[in-house]
């Protein structure tokens, strides 16, 4: 089996490359890049005009496999990544039952064999049944197959559980990923904390018990000399932490999720519950930090959160419907849109946000067109528009934030080891 | 003008003109009552459902009083013996109201935005009777109407708001109204009660009462909403009626002819005093009368501009 790329634009951080050029993808892998490749490939793909790039590795992907197969499945959440253009994700631990243990990442690992048409990496727990009381077994779960371990959804509050959590993860050399947030702070809070939340009525959640959190844990870590990564980084002060502990020279990266360089808190004024996520949508002051975080590399990642929900749990009132957004059809299109088309950022620093940094980041060889690497390939027509429509999601729940935004950028190839996933 | 929003769903979403419709009509209306026979036709044949979350005796017959003189049928749901009880989502019982060819919802919910959604998931008028923190567009329209027949305007007045701000839509309604009709207004309260950016409105702040009454025309005292929110402190704690309380002394130091406003039910001796409430200041009888002519007004807009739509 060997596919053959002809003349589109080569965009790879990993190999400083960004110039036109053919691509040649034999068993499963990146056979060559060069201009002009004279060869009878299986099949022929044209991209002059196009935009040929490493894969997007999304590194915080909720599958809802196993627990709520009724929101999403490795199946349907596969099947919208590859037709995203993401071809690894990091699957979050927070299922029924939780990545916990070695029996639950086997269950897992079982289904995704027979399903997935992507790579899906595991990520295990930080603490039993993410109860923040006892510590999940570190090494056994990496053993296991974990490329990371998170509670995402909550934080641990305690500071002593939190900071064993660090030094045993250290010796088992994994990544902790921290989801911020001191719910002694954000309470029942259900949108930003704010004008708006003052004039729809709402509780608020501050920026407050994002960022204390932040400066928590990477404390801690550093304490602990381990690595750190922290999830969904949606404000102002979180990257100004960020910052500065980077400075120190610590193991310390973050990321930040499409709708929060995106939307603003504006985006709620209809209580539309498709606006609702946590963290929330922030202020617009907030929005220009994360994009400045993304352009001098203080935010290392652009990662969905894809959060699926079943239209009873949205459309209902809102301060009773779920928290979280669909993000993985969206996401390329979105940080194009916003980034790319606005000159933010150029096409490298895009996959390095994309691809090439989530993939160093877990520890795996994906997110680069090196010779010899997986053909993980995507190929974008980036002066392109489409349309987002409901009918059109392949996910399983329909709640994107996106529904009726004209996006730039549309996918039209995804390879995944050297096969065609998905093809407009 | 002519009115022709099918729901009524707040003041921030109305325009100055607007509002001004909602209370010239209520003025015609106003004389339905006093007649011997309290009724016009004006929506004969038409029915309104009063569906209310939250208990409500007031709100919920002031409404049905105005349909009734409107000669609407009334239909009450009480949600703790329909199927609500069962499981059914706001959006299926909106539904199947319509279904039954009603023609107007008053909806009384404790989510704010509930209103909303149902308005925007359904073709027949929704009336807001009071949402979560939301707004409680009736009460700040009687209010309003209340203040302007006793002071004759509204641009221009000195009002104070005082209470418990952060869980009222009282509050937010009476804010996007008086200012809107260009009144100075100020709301009071302990500190931990104002919500966010609430200046943000185009509103003053203060906690210090004594100095609000100083220059004030009207006060709308806010009752305490200690019921709402598990986390709020409760006005023992705060000392509240010694520091925010309406009391006949606070009054003596301040201009005489200052009006007193309440949205009941009145905790008497923990916001206002007995003295106060029953005194010749307060017009917190006149405001319930007042109700029913609001209400009836804003029936027969929503109605009309469906009919008009249609």
């Amino acid at each position: 089996m060997s596919i053959l790329i002809k003349g589109g634009r080569v965009v790879d951080p990993a190999n400083k490359i960004d110039a036109v050029l053919d691509i040649l993808i034999e068993d499963n892998k990146i056979a060559k890049i060069a201009r002009d490749i004279k060869m009878q490939a299986d099949d022929l793909i044209d991209a002059a005009g196009k935009i040929v790039g490493p894969g997007i590795v999304d590194m915080h992907v909720h599958l809802r496999q196993p627990g709520r197969e009724d929101k999403e499945t490795v199946s349907t959440a596969t099947a919208a990544a590859a037709k995203g253009g993401v071809t690894t994700v990091l699957a979050m631990p927070n299922t029924n039952p939780a990545m916990d243990c070695a029996e639950n990442i086997k269950l897992l690992k079982g289904i995704i064999s027979k399903d997935a048409k992507i790579n899906v990496l595991v990520c295990g727990t930080i603490t039993k049944g993410r109860q923040g009381k006892e510590l999940s077994p570190a090494a056994i779960l990496k053993k296991n197959g974990a490329y990371a371990l998170s509670d995402d959804g909550c934080s641990v509050d305690n500071e002593e559980l939190m900071l064993e959590a660090f030094k045993k993860a250290r010796q088992a050399g994994i990544l902790i990923i921290c989801h911020c947030e001191d719910k002694k702070i954000s309470g029942k809070g259900v949108i930003n904390l704010g004008f708006n939340s003052t004039r729809l009525g709402l509780r608020g959640i501050s920026n407050e018990s994002e960022y204390k959190r932040v400066a928590r844990d990477i404390a801690l870590a550093e304490k602990s000399g381990a690595a750190v990564h922290i999830a969904h980084v949606s404000c102002r002060q979180s990257v100004e932490i960020i910052a500065k502990a980077k400075k120190k020279g610590m193991k310390l990266t973050c990321e930040t999720a499409p709708h929060y360089f995106s939307l603003t808190e504006d985006a709620l004024l209809g209580y539309d519950t498709n606006m609702k996520m946590n963290p929330p949508l922030r202020s617009p002051e907030d929005l220009l930090a994360i994009k400045q975080g993304l352009r001098d590399g203080t935010i290392d990642a652009i990662a969905s959160d894809h959060a699926p929900h079943t239209d009873n749990e949205k459309d209902i009132e809102f301060e009773r419907a779920e928290f979280g957004v669909v993000g993985l059809e969206t996401e390329l299109a979105v940080s194009v849109t916003e980034l790319v088309d606005s000159e933010l950022i150029d096409w490298t620093k895009l996959f390095e946000k994309l691809s090439f940094n989530p993939s160093r980041i877990l520890g795996v060889d994906r997110g680069s067109l090196s010779p010899g690497a997986p053909a993980d390939v995507v190929i974008i027509s980036g002066g392109k528009n489409w349309l987002v429509k409901e009918n059109e999601l392949v996910s399983k729940s329909k709640n994107s934030a996106f529904l009726g935004r004209s996006l730039r950028g549309t996918v039209d190839y995804t390879i995944c080891n050297g096969k065609i996933v998905h093809a407009k | 003008m002519l009115w022709t929003k099918k729901d009524l769903l707040g003041l921030e979403y109305l325009t100055p003109e607007e509002i001004g419709l909602i209370l010239e009509t209520a003025e015609s209306f106003k004389e339905v009552s006093t007649r011997e026979i309290k009724k016009v036709p004006a929506l004969r044949g038409k029915t309104a459902v009063n569906l209310f979350y939250e208990p409500s005796t007031r709100t919920r017959v002031s409404f049905e009083l105005a349909a009734k003189r409107l000669s609407a049928d009334v239909i009450n749901i009480a949600t703790e013996t329909s199927s609500v009880r069962k499981g059914e989502t706001l959006i299926d019982t909106g539904k199947n109201i319509q279904a039954l060819k009603a023609d107007i919802i008053i909806m009384r919910h404790n989510c704010s935005g509930a209103a909303n959604m149902l308005a925007a998931a359904l073709d027949i008028s929704v009336v807001n009777a009071g949402d979560g923190w939301h707004e409680h567009p009736t009460q700040a329209l009687l209010d309003i109407f209340t203040l302007k027949e006793k002071l004759g305007r509204i641009k221009g007045l000195n009002v104070a708001i005082v209470g418990d701000i952060a869980h009222s839509r009282v509050a937010r309604s009476n804010i996007w109204g008086l200012t809107k009709l260009g009144a100075n207004v100020t709301v009071c309260a302990p500190e931990m009660l104002l919500p966010a950016e609430i200046e943000k409105t185009g509103v003053k702040t203060s906690s210090n009462i004594d100095e609000v009454l100083k220059n004030t025309d009207a006060v709308n005292v806010l009752r305490m909403q200690f019921e709402r929110d598990e986390g709020t402190a409760f006005p023992e704690q705060l000392d509240y009626y010694k520091k925010f309380g309406i009391t006949e002394e606070r009054l003596a130091r301040v201009k005489k002819d200052i009006i007193i406003m309440h949205p009941g039910p009145i905790n008497r001796g923990i916001e206002i005093s007995s003295g106060v409430a029953d005194g010749k200041n307060s017009v917190i009888l006149d405001q319930v009368t007042n109700g029913i002519a609001v209400r009836m007004a804003v029936l027969f807009l929503v109605a009309q501009a469906r009919e008009a739509r249609i």
